[in-house]
């Protein structure tokens, strides 16, 4: 389980958190929705190691890890999606994958996983060899997943998968999302697309300006009238 | 396009490149016991002499700007060092006086003759060998120092940054105080050179002044696309297309990038190393910028992040200036003569006109991102295509 407790980060001079609270248990689906500049990628990032924190802290299955090495953070099982897919537009759809597995020796077992991804994405294997930049922006984010999948993780952490993506695309990220959960692997996602993040979710809370406001089910927080008007758009 | 290649494919392409490596160096070797120094031919040994020092120094430079994406200009600072460490260690005692004409010579011994001594023939050969190796060490040792505070620099500030070291190395090099080791800013001569390269067996001599360059360069580049290819490069090809993911895979950037400038200079080094003994004269002055850029030059004529490329560009580029575009500058070119025009500097008016002739029609350079494995290897697979089709 992850658990972020008072968590306070700013970025030179702006407070982006001010004491975050947040719980996601294992096996399950959480959403973290909220506006532009709410901090939700920052805390992913802090999470992950990518941002340093100011205080409060960050436990993965009881075990402090801020403050800890990008790579320490990736051993203990926690990968992330980042937002906007990144993935390396120049090195070959194999070769993505396989710096997902960047910290692993076990060759027999990254062989195995990287046909567990195609697995999970045929569309992947067709175009194995071909250089990442020239898949379709949906084709990338299945790209963006199966190589944080890579990598084991316990944990999977994706920023706005469903950015810049037709809804019909949007719609199989987050069955694949779903699929991966079943298989075992905790989610945090973070999303602007309120509706489908909401129906797809176990848990879900709502990041306002840096502090968490609402929390509850995400059945809860979609039939609740708040979040209706500032994020379904009813 | 590039070729991803199955397991039975690549240990194919390794062999292929080893033994077409190997096949290379027998004719260079066969030519080098043919060509006559009289020869009008000879300028190709010229060319693959010295064809071979810059294809070495662009495939380092292509390693660090074409493959990890650290746009750095100090080449020329390390290949000096280079050249410099080589010259230093292998300059015969006899000859120290002389060389170090206003200085007490600090380094008082070379290790052709410390070797040779204990070892006889195969151990001056060996002490060659160490010298090019120190030369490298030394120019990897200078990437470090200078890359601590350097690479937490980007692209166009990374340069300049490099660009500042390099000519510091020059300057350095050429101080007074420093004479005793470096010769102050007169030249260092009369050390190890490729000329005086001969094995001899029994009655037979073979000269190696060809062979041995082409060798080492050979080595080099191939140790170096063994980086590329293993999951070092990988992960260095990460970082050139992006740094932020690249972290959040747990490449340590930091690391990668000092292993990848370390590495190139090393490699920039060793190619200072046989630029020494090729032009059989070290002098600081000769590592301008300038020489950076022509180094850069034959990287992107060949195709940034082209190991391929590169040595086809650095030899293409040492070809046209030094032997086929040398009549412009001397009355007579492709027998026209017309010394009114066919002077002196219109050689590189040409030169000129032509680099901008290949940069505009091929926009990525000769060979773009790929290999020349790539190309071999995409042939084969439309062959096997067209045959099955037919049947």
């Amino acid at each position: 389980m992850l658990e972020v407790k008072d968590l306070h980060v700013s970025y030179g001079g702006i407070r982006a958190l001010r004491g975050v609270d947040i719980e996601v248990p294992d096996g399950k689906i959480v959403t973290l929705i909220g506006a532009n500049g709410a901090g939700k990628s920052t805390l992913l990032r802090t999470i992950s190691g990518l941002v340093k924190a100011e205080s409060g802290s960050i436990t993965y299955n009881g075990k402090e890890i801020l403050g800890m090495s990008i790579n320490k953070i990736l051993e203990l099982g926690i990968a992330q999606v980042p937002e906007g897919r990144r993935v390396f537009t120049n090195l070959t759809v194999l070769e993505n994958l396989r710096i997902g597995a960047y910290l692993r020796r076990d060759r027999d077992g990254i062989q195995k996983d990287i046909d567990w991804v195609y697995e999970l994405f045929p569309r992947l294997q067709e175009r194995s060899w071909q250089m990442a930049g020239t898949l379709s922006g949906g084709e990338q984010q299945m790209l963006a997943v199966g190589r944080a999948l890579m990598s084991r993780p316990k944990l999977m952490m994706m920023d706005e998968p469903s950015l810049g993506l037709a809804p019909l695309v949007v719609k199989g990220i987050f069955e694949i999302i779903r699929e991966i959960n079943r298989q075992g692997v905790t989610v945090l996602l973070i999303e602007q697309n309120a509706n489908m993040a909401l129906k797809t979710a176990d848990l879900a809370c709502v990041l306002e300006t840096g502090t968490i406001t609402l929390r509850g089910t995400g059945a809860e927080l979609l039939t609740n009238e708040a979040v209706k008007r500032a994020y379904l758009g009813e | 396009m590039k070729a991803v290649r199955t397991p039975e494919e690549n240990r194919r392409i390794s062999w292929f490149c080893f033994f077409a490596t190997l096949a290379f160096l027998g004719l260079v070797l066969l030519l080098d016991q043919l060509i006559k120094p009289t020869s009008p031919m000879y300028m190709l040994l010229t060319v693959l002499q010295k064809g071979s020092v810059y294809a070495l120094a662009a495939v380092s430079m292509n390693l660090l700007n074409g493959c990890t994406g650290l746009f750095s200009l100090g080449h020329a600072g390390f290949m000096l060092i280079g050249a410099y460490t080589y010259a230093i260690f292998t300059i015969p005692s006899a000859s120290r006086d002389t060389v170090y004409q206003y200085y007490d010579a600090a380094v008082r011994f070379s290790f052709p003759e410390v070797f040779g001594n204990a070892m006889g023939p195969a151990g001056t050969a060996l002490g060659v060998l160490v010298a090019v190796i120190l030369a490298g060490l030394m120019a990897a040792a200078f990437a470090y120092l200078i890359g601590l505070p350097v690479l937490r620099l980007k692209s166009d500030y990374l340069a300049i940054a490099t660009l500042g070291f390099a000519e510091i190395l020059r300057a350095v090099c050429q101080w007074q105080k420093l004479g005793p080791i470096t010769n102050g800013s007169n030249l260092l001569k009369s050390f190890a050179r490729v000329s005086k390269f001969k094995l001899v067996l029994g009655s037979t001599k073979l000269t190696l002044s060809t062979f041995v360059p082409v060798l080492i360069a050979a080595v080099s580049i191939m140790i170096i696309v063994k980086l590329i290819n293993s999951t070092y490069g990988r992960a260095f090809k990460a970082i050139r297309d992006d740094e932020v993911a690249a972290e959040a895979m747990g490449i340590n950037l930091a690391k990668h990038k000092m292993i990848s400038f370390t590495v190139s200079s090393f490699f920039a080094g060793v190619a200072g190393a046989m630029m020494a003994m090729v032009l059989s004269i070290a002098q600081a002055s000769n590592f301008k910028s300038a020489m950076t850029y022509e180094i850069l030059l034959m990287v992107v004529l060949g195709g940034i992040g082209s190991t391929s490329g590169s040595v086809i560009g650095s030899f293409l580029f040492v070809a046209a200036s030094e032997w086929w575009l040398r009549g412009l500058d001397s009355g007579t070119f492709l027998g026209i003569n017309a010394p009114n025009i066919f002077r002196n500097g219109f050689r590189l008016v040409v030169f000129s006109v032509i680099i901008m002739i290949v940069v505009l029609f091929f926009r990525q350079g000769i060979m773009g991102e790929r290999e020349l494995t790539d190309v071999w290897l995409n042939r084969r697979r439309a062959r096997q295509k067209k045959k099955e089709a037919g049947k």
